[in-house]
């Protein structure tokens, strides 16, 4: 079928917990999610098998919509007046998603290399072994023998380069003998994508052993990364192997009318259609109970990090562990002792599915989820980076400058736009709540738009797009992204109270607003128009992105909190006396009409 | 009548019991079908590979890789004792002489011609599986282990710390309410489980180590102590593997906890009797929470629950508070309106309305009460 004839998509995402489906429908020349439906995944027991759990989720769908879509276990295709769909998609996590170790000759390089490699290809990557990680030969060895991945990745010297290493690697996954993850009677997958030299040694090392699939190098020179031969066959193998060892997998991919995806691959693919249509750099999060899962698109160049264990539940206790008591506590408007701290958040480790009561307990989980960003922010902008190891010529400027290779991509002044989601994110009882909390945790600078994925339909999209880009682009914008506004922040320092900024927001309905900002402050104007222009002028020393002190005219989206002009410089810097920071807090919360107090 | 799913803690007087006790790779089951096991039996073991360790020959001699074959002393499949030299070099000079010795008892695994690299194995190393409760085989898996049924109480906590162990009961608190302080433990405790009340301290669980106390349970103890205790923050919660010397309960959670009547009763009704604990805890996939496990009937009960528990709740069952502002405090589902309900913290969340004991009756979000399943 070709993608013009789609007029009727379903489309379902099994989570771990969860199966969401959505039904996606042609409405003249625009494509509308219309209705969606959940039921338990249905990957343990008593059931083993995906496919119930995605019939009841697409069975709430016909009972909602009225529209036939199921014949028994069956999806009916085409679609037909007012039965059938014209395709079936869908992406899984379910099962703990795909699960990795990957191994690079040296750490920083060909480590880090295949480590993007797998995450890109949406796996959670269990550890990450080198030569040179600093673990004895024998560590190295339990822990591969230890770990049950689904598969594992091995990479290591450039092509034509010394093979010395990356048989060592092989020799030292041979004498651990690893074990799958799933079905005890399959050989476990080892991708092998080094130094094309070693192919033969690697082959009588392994092949006998192990599921061994060679491909090209992911780094065939030290300047160059090429991720995405072995990118697909991490997706061919999951598709090949681990679904199959799933239950009901095997049928489910019967069922889909395009390859399934991992959910966070999907949710990769959508944040990169989103950047290239718009020529955007974008940055995304999904904060779950368990991980956080950040995703870049920067210059083009997509990166993805999960952070495994920052969540706002299972993992809470991880952030406070982390992160540090004090840091979790500067966020709160009112003293807490660290000892209640301890043991609120330990008692929501042990009981996840609890939620706030309260005013105070709200703001405490708020308090934790700007840290869980952070970290999970920081852990992305280290792995976001340009490749190490690259010789570089120097003229005699760039010596003074001191440049070194391997400098994070991400770069907070050109960011143009935020995609929040997970529940802390996507159902505060209140967007500003939302937005200041990716604020306070990214730090944007500049103008930079921010939105929320609000029932996270992302998965289904990214999976949407392989199939039809448009399709999925016109549900992206018209019905997954609550946009919440801009946020205008100049970059610089100053006393409290000192002008630092004229501004000027014009609405499209030619509305107008203007003032100045304030050392400081915070300045929240409500401005639903979708699009408007901001035209402000920095005062000397800050700079919103044109150089210090110069005027910038930029479009700007409205949205449900408008757009929030953020005086508090950067970097932000919460006082360290304990009754001035509460009284900022207070002042900034009150600004953003952020809780009900 | 309205009822919702809600999830709880079992505190069970008599319940029937299956314990899957299967070995992590293949091995030998020790015992039959239909055998009476008791707590310490061996049902089933296996021999787990040794661990591997690297000796890079070529490094150590200073020579090729490909070169280690004229120096080394051993081939694969070689048995090797710790110390016993497996290559040296063979100089003009004997002062120049470089031995390298094998660190590890085992047996020579492979030798690389291409890293210079030998490696060594040690001997496997036995592992086996207990019965952990007394009971009878009900399945047995080849090669992996047994299904022990069992008949007794069943209690379980909400976070444990600490492996599986055993031991009689020994009622230290003398109610629900009272804390379980240093001096309250003896000698005479060693070997036992021992039961709290609302707090132990940091001092209480180092003196039961001391003292080689098997458990505590008890109703709530303070993070930080935990945190003193092992050293680290505990950061998610999968426990078992703890090496703390001492198994640890929590059966109400972190704070000072009033441990729930009902559970404090039933586990002094069988004080004296021999129990099977374990502070085995994950809270993700799978969920696993620590327990007790008392088998026999206690006093008064004649017959055993067989059925599981329903799995939701309805107005008249008790449940206790499981979040702030009422953290602990235990009621009687009053009702459970259907609508949507706007709370404190302005989420819109389904609702139930609960009856304390004094007449008082608070609304709580469902989420946030836990079902005590008797």
């Amino acid at each position: 079928m070709s993608n013009k004839d789609l007029e009727i998509i379903i489309a379902t995402d099994c989570g771990s917990t969860t199966t969401k489906a959505i039904l996606i429908e042609k409405k003249g020349d625009t494509y509308r999610q219309t209705y969606r439906g959940e039921a338990p995944t249905t990957v343990e027991a008593p059931f083993e098998d995906v496919t119930k759990g995605v019939l009841n989720a697409i069975t709430e769908v016909e009972e909602l919509s009225g529209r036939k879509i199921l014949n028994g276990e069956h999806i009916i295709t085409p679609n037909n007046g007012n039965t059938g769909a014209d395709i079936y998609v869908s992406t899984s996590s379910a099962g703990g998603g795909l699960q990795m170790m990957v191994a690079g000759a040296v750490k920083a390089m060909t480590g880090e290399s295949a480590q993007r490699c797998a995450l890109g290809a949406g796996a959670i990557v269990m550890d990450v072994l080198a030569s040179n990680d600093g673990r004895a030969d024998h560590e190295k060895i339990e822990r591969i023998r230890q770990l049950r991945p689904d598969m594992m990745l091995l990479s290591g010297g450039t092509d034509g380069g010394t093979v010395t290493h990356v048989v060592e690697l092989a020799q030292f996954l041979k004498a651990a003998d690893p074990k799958p993850r799933l079905g005890a009677s399959y050989k476990l997958p080892v991708i092998y994508a080094g130094n094309n030299k070693a192919h033969q040694e690697i082959k009588d090392i392994l092949d006998e052993r192990t599921a061994l699939i060679i491909t090209e190098n992911l780094r065939p020179t030290l300047e160059k990364e090429n991720l995405m031969p072995a990118r697909h066959k991490i997706h061919d193998i999951f598709l090949e192997h681990v679904m199959q060892q799933a239950p009901g997998y095997p049928k489910l991919m019967k069922m889909v009318g395009a390859p399934i995806m991992p959910t966070p691959a999907a949710v990769g693919v959508m944040t990169e259609k989103f950047a290239k249509a718009n020529n955007f750099n974008v940055l995304a999060v999904d904060i779950g109970g368990a991980t956080t899962d950040v995703f870049s698109v920067f210059s083009g160049v997509f990166n993805r990090t999960v952070s495994a264990n920052l969540g706002m539940s299972y993992s809470i206790s991880n952030v406070m562990a982390e992160a540090g008591l004090p840091n979790i506590l500067r966020w709160l408007p009112f003293g807490l002792d660290e000892q209640d701290l301890r043991n609120r958040l330990k008692n929501k480790m042990i009981r996840p599915t609890t939620i706030p009561q309260t005013v105070e307990d709200l703001q405490v989980e708020h308090a934790v989820a700007r840290e869980a960003l952070r970290l999970a922010f920081d852990q992305h902008k280290a792995l976001a980076v340009g490749l190490k190891g690259v010789q570089q010529e120097r003229s005699i400027s760039d010596a003074f400058e001191q440049t070194s290779s391997g400098q994070s991509l991400i770069n907070l002044m050109d960011l143009n736009y935020i995609i929040g989601s997970g529940g802390i994110l996507a159902h505060s009882p209140r967007r500003t709540q939302s937005m200041l909390m990716m604020i306070d945790a990214y730090q944007p600078e500049g103008v930079t738009m921010i939105a929320v994925d609000s029932i996270f339909m992302m998965p289904h999209l990214g999976v949407l797009a392989q199939v039809s880009e448009k399709a999925a682009l016109d549900v992206f914008y018209n019905d997954c992204l609550v946009r919440l506004g801009t946020c205008l922040a100049p970059k610089g320092m100053a006393k409290d109270g000192q002008v630092i900024m004229d501004w000027e927001l014009v609405e499209e309905n030619g509305k107008r607003h203007s003032g100045e900002l304030r050392f400081g402050e915070i300045l929240h104007i409500p401005f639903e128009s979708p699009k408007g222009r901001a035209i402000v002028k920095p005062a000397k020393g800050f700079d919103m992105g044109a150089g210090p002190g110069n005027k910038l005219e930029a479009n700007i989206e409205g949205g449900v909190v408008g757009v929030v002009l953020d005086g508090r410089g950067r970097p932000l810097d919460l006082s360290k006396t304990a009754a001035k920071r509460i009284a900022d807090l207070n002042k900034w919360y009150k600004a953003m009409e952020m809780y009900p107090i | 009548m309205a009822h919702a799913y809600t999830p709880g803690l079992k505190v069970i007087p008599c319940t029937v019991l299956k314990k899957k006790r299967l070995l992590p790779i293949p091995g030998k089951v020790l015992v039959g079908m239909g055998q009476q096991v008791e707590a310490l039996d061996v049902v089933a073991q296996t021999q787990l590979p040794g661990k591997v360790f690297s000796v890079n020959i070529a490094n150590r001699l200073a020579v090729a890789p490909e070169e280690i074959q004229n120096f080394i002393l051993k081939k694969e499949g070689d048995t090797v004792k710790k110390g016993e030299i497996i290559a040296e070099n063979k100089p003009l000079l004997k002062w120049f002489k470089t031995s390298v010795e094998s660190p590890v008892d085992g047996t020579v695994e492979t030798v690389s011609m291409l890293t210079g690299q030998v490696l060594l194995r040690e001997p496997p190393r036995i592992l086996p599986i207990m019965a952990y409760v007394k009971g009878k085989v009900v399945d047995v898996t080849p090669d992996f282990g047994v299904t022990v049924e069992s008949e007794g109480t069943f209690i379980q906590g909400i976070f444990g710390i600490g492996g599986e162990t055993n031991g009689e009961i020994a009622v230290v608190a003398a109610s629900p309410d009272e804390d379980l302080p240093a001096e309250a433990l003896n000698e005479t405790h060693k070997g036992k489980i021992v039961l709290g009340g609302r707090h132990a301290g940091l001092a209480t669980i180092k003196r039961a180590v001391e003292l080689g106390v098997h458990a505590i349970v008890v109703g709530g103890i303070h993070d930080r102590d935990l945190r003193q205790l092992l050293g680290y923050d505990i950061g998610v919660a999968v426990t078992g593997t703890e090496k703390v010397g001492v198994t640890l309960i929590v059966t109400e959670g972190f704070g000072m906890i009033p441990m729930a009547e009902y559970t404090f009763k039933l586990l002094a009704s069988r004080n004296g009797e021999k129990a099977s604990v374990s502070g085995a805890t994950q809270i993700r996939a799978g969920v696993m929470r620590p327990e007790i496990i008392v088998p026999g009937y206690p006093k008064n009960v004649t017959t055993c629950k067989k059925e599981e528990g329903r799995g939701w709740i309805e107005p008249g069952d008790p449940v206790r508070i499981i979040r702030e502002p009422h953290f602990g405090v235990i009621g009687v589902v009053k009702s459970l309106p259907p609508e949507l309900t706007k709370i404190g913290s302005e989420s819109h969340v389904r609702v139930l309305e609960v009856d304390l004991p004094g007449g008082e009756t608070l609304v709580i979000p469902r989420a946030n009460i836990e079902v005590l399943e008797k």
